[in-house]
């Protein structure tokens, strides 16, 4: 008896959480339908003017594609390093494995805009100009090793006797790399690749250093949010965090029928 | 292994082949970590290199690599200055920011653990997913909430109430700041530590009698020490390292460590400033991360094996 009242009060809690961080998401939602440039609550006359002009803006268009464009980058090159780190990580026994899973988790534990000055740093030290393409760089930096660490999470959970099965059916490498390993962890891989490119999609710290004369869309709207406040802020922002549900869901959909298939 | 293979051929040939092909995985490890080792030494500790090489330049020049001084290190030590504020400001706050998700986050790690059941998946999203819209949307979203005439003071006002409070530009909005953009870094660490705690160990040990505070001491806290662990370092690490929050949030009520690191960069334009500070920041995480990664046993962590 006492044991249902705890779990009750558990769920009460949990739900409560997920209320606060939703929170200022539907406040920001709320507010890009203001037909009013400022922002008072009550909302006084609703209007999806501010989500038009957001749509017709050419300079937001051109920001939409370079965050696009940097995401889709940042994915491709990811996922290949880090499903590389992952089988590095977590199914062969080498050496200085033991080093790398610590040296490789230390990006994630260093503090974003530092970790961008010091890229600018580096840049300018060598003489590179920035522009989205050293953004890519950056954002890699950091995102290499959480793909790494959530595809290596479904490289523990495979057999390596499938892999050695393979080979004693005398198979090349390459075989068993494309014919057993590689599709026992495209889950894994497909997890990483949302994450990638969420985690490039919604990243500010990085860019704003690393993106020169470029710019982004989260770098956009905190320069709009610090001065020239419109309502086509928190319009873009609820775009950007509804591209990203859409993609989360559709992935995740899609992750659901890949896990699937690969369970049959 | 090599040896007996040799003397009795055709009885150990498959052992042989294994010792070998194992011999091969050891290369096929460190070929395989060898993209990522060349990512981390050129984008990570290249730049902290550049960051050291600039630390030890004169003041307000871009003169890296040509000239050495301590004078960057000395201004930082220096009592009349203010980034030492702005240190113990950052600290205390990542301190105080641990401190109140573990509190919040363990009974919800608990009930994804053990209570949720079938809806811990899409529960576990509802989490991840803010992680995936940029804190300053999310920050921003609370500035429209707590504002002057916002979504809270304005219905508090329809109310009939006298408005909301007037909490928006301070130190302590900073916190919850803090408090709410890392939630997700502090549960999900949790969540795998406390997935480490075996049930029959605690059913055992509530049949032999064991009392509920008793069994949370003794078997299930130090169990998930681990995860717990790197849930209070991960969100200690980045905490300090936040800027955002006391800048949309706190209005610059107080100044954070990054953001003083920030002003030398940009305002100042006194990179060699503000490289030492950051210098001294990298080894005080760096110092820390690497005490507490080298207690941990990731394989067992991420593998549960």
């Amino acid at each position: 008896m006492k044991h249902t009242r705890t779990n009750a009060l558990i769920w009460i809690w949990t739900l409560l959480v997920i209320v606060v961080i939703y929170l200022p998401i539907l406040c920001g939602a709320l507010a890009s339908f203001n037909k009013s440039r400022y922002f008072g609550f009550p909302i006084k006359i609703y209007a999806t003017e501010w989500w038009q002009k957001t749509l017709d803006s050419i300079e937001i268009g051109m920001i939409v594609k370079t965050s696009i464009l940097v995401a889709l980058l940042v994915t491709v090159f990811s996922v290949v390093i880090a499903t590389c780190g992952a089988l590095a990580f977590a199914r062969y026994d080498w050496k200085g494995r033991r080093l790398f899973q610590k040296l490789i988790i230390l990006p994630i534990f260093f503090p974003q805009p530092v970790l961008g000055l010091a890229l600018l740093l580096g840049f300018n030290a060598v003489g590179i100009q920035t522009s989205w393409m050293t953004a890519v760089f950056a954002h890699m930096v950091w995102i290499v090793p959480v793909v790494t660490l959530v595809i290596a999470i479904q490289v523990y959970g495979f057999d390596p006797a499938l892999e050695e099965a393979a080979f004693d059916l005398g198979c090349s490498r390459i075989q068993v790399l494309r014919e057993v390993t590689l599709p026992l962890l495209w889950p894994g891989i497909w997890s990483g690749m949302l994450f990638a490119f969420l985690l490039s999609w919604s990243n500010f710290p990085l860019s704003l250093y690393t993106t020169g004369a470029d710019s982004t869309i989260p770098e956009w709207l905190y320069a709009k949010m610090v001065a020239g406040y419109t309502p086509m802020v928190p319009a873009l922002g609820t775009m950007a965090t509804l591209a990203a549900a859409v993609l989360l869901l559709v992935g995740g959909l899609a992750g659901m029928l890949l896990r699937r298939r690969a369970a049959a | 292994m090599a040896s007996l293979a040799a003397a009795s051929p055709a009885a150990h040939a498959p052992e042989g082949t294994r010792a070998l092909r194992q011999q091969h995985m050891l290369s096929l490890g460190a070929r395989c970590a060898l993209p990522v080792a060349a990512l981390l030494g050129v984008g990570f500790l290249a730049p902290l290199v550049a960051i050291l090489a600039y630390a030890f330049a004169t003041p307000r020049s871009f003169d890296v690599f040509t000239s050495f001084t301590l004078e960057n290190f000395a201004g930082l030590f220096d009592p009349a200055n203010t980034v030492w504020v702005s240190f113990v400001w950052s600290c205390g706050f990542a301190l105080l920011t641990v401190a109140i998700l573990a509190v919040i986050a363990y009974p919800i790690a608990y009930g994804l653990n053990a209570v949720f059941g079938r809806w811990s998946g899409l529960i576990s999203v509802f989490f991840v997913f803010p992680l995936f819209v940029s804190e300053n949307v999310r920050l921003y979203g609370w500035v429209l909430f707590l504002i002057k005439n916002g979504v809270l003071d304005g219905s508090l006002k329809w109310l009939g109430f006298s408005g909301g409070p007037e909490v928006l530009y301070t130190p302590g909005i900073t916190l919850f700041g803090m408090v709410y953009t890392y939630l997700p870094f502090m549960l999900f660490p949790m969540t795998l530590g406390l997935a480490l705690v075996p049930r029959d160990l605690v059913d055992a040990a509530r049949d032999l009698g064991a009392g509920r505070l008793f069994i949370w001491r003794e078997i299930e806290l130090p169990l998930a020490m681990p995860g717990i662990m790197i849930g209070m370092l991960l969100t200690f690490v980045l905490a300090i390292g936040a800027t955002a929050e006391a800048k949309i949030l706190g209005g610059q009520s107080i100044i954070v460590i990054s953001h003083d690191i920030e002003i030398a960069f940009t305002y100042s334009q006194n990179w060699p400033l503000g490289s030492a500070m950051s210098v001294v920041v990298t080894l005080f995480i760096g110092a820390l991360t690497l005490f507490a990664l080298s207690k941990l046993d990731l394989d067992r962590m991420l593998g549960r094996r």
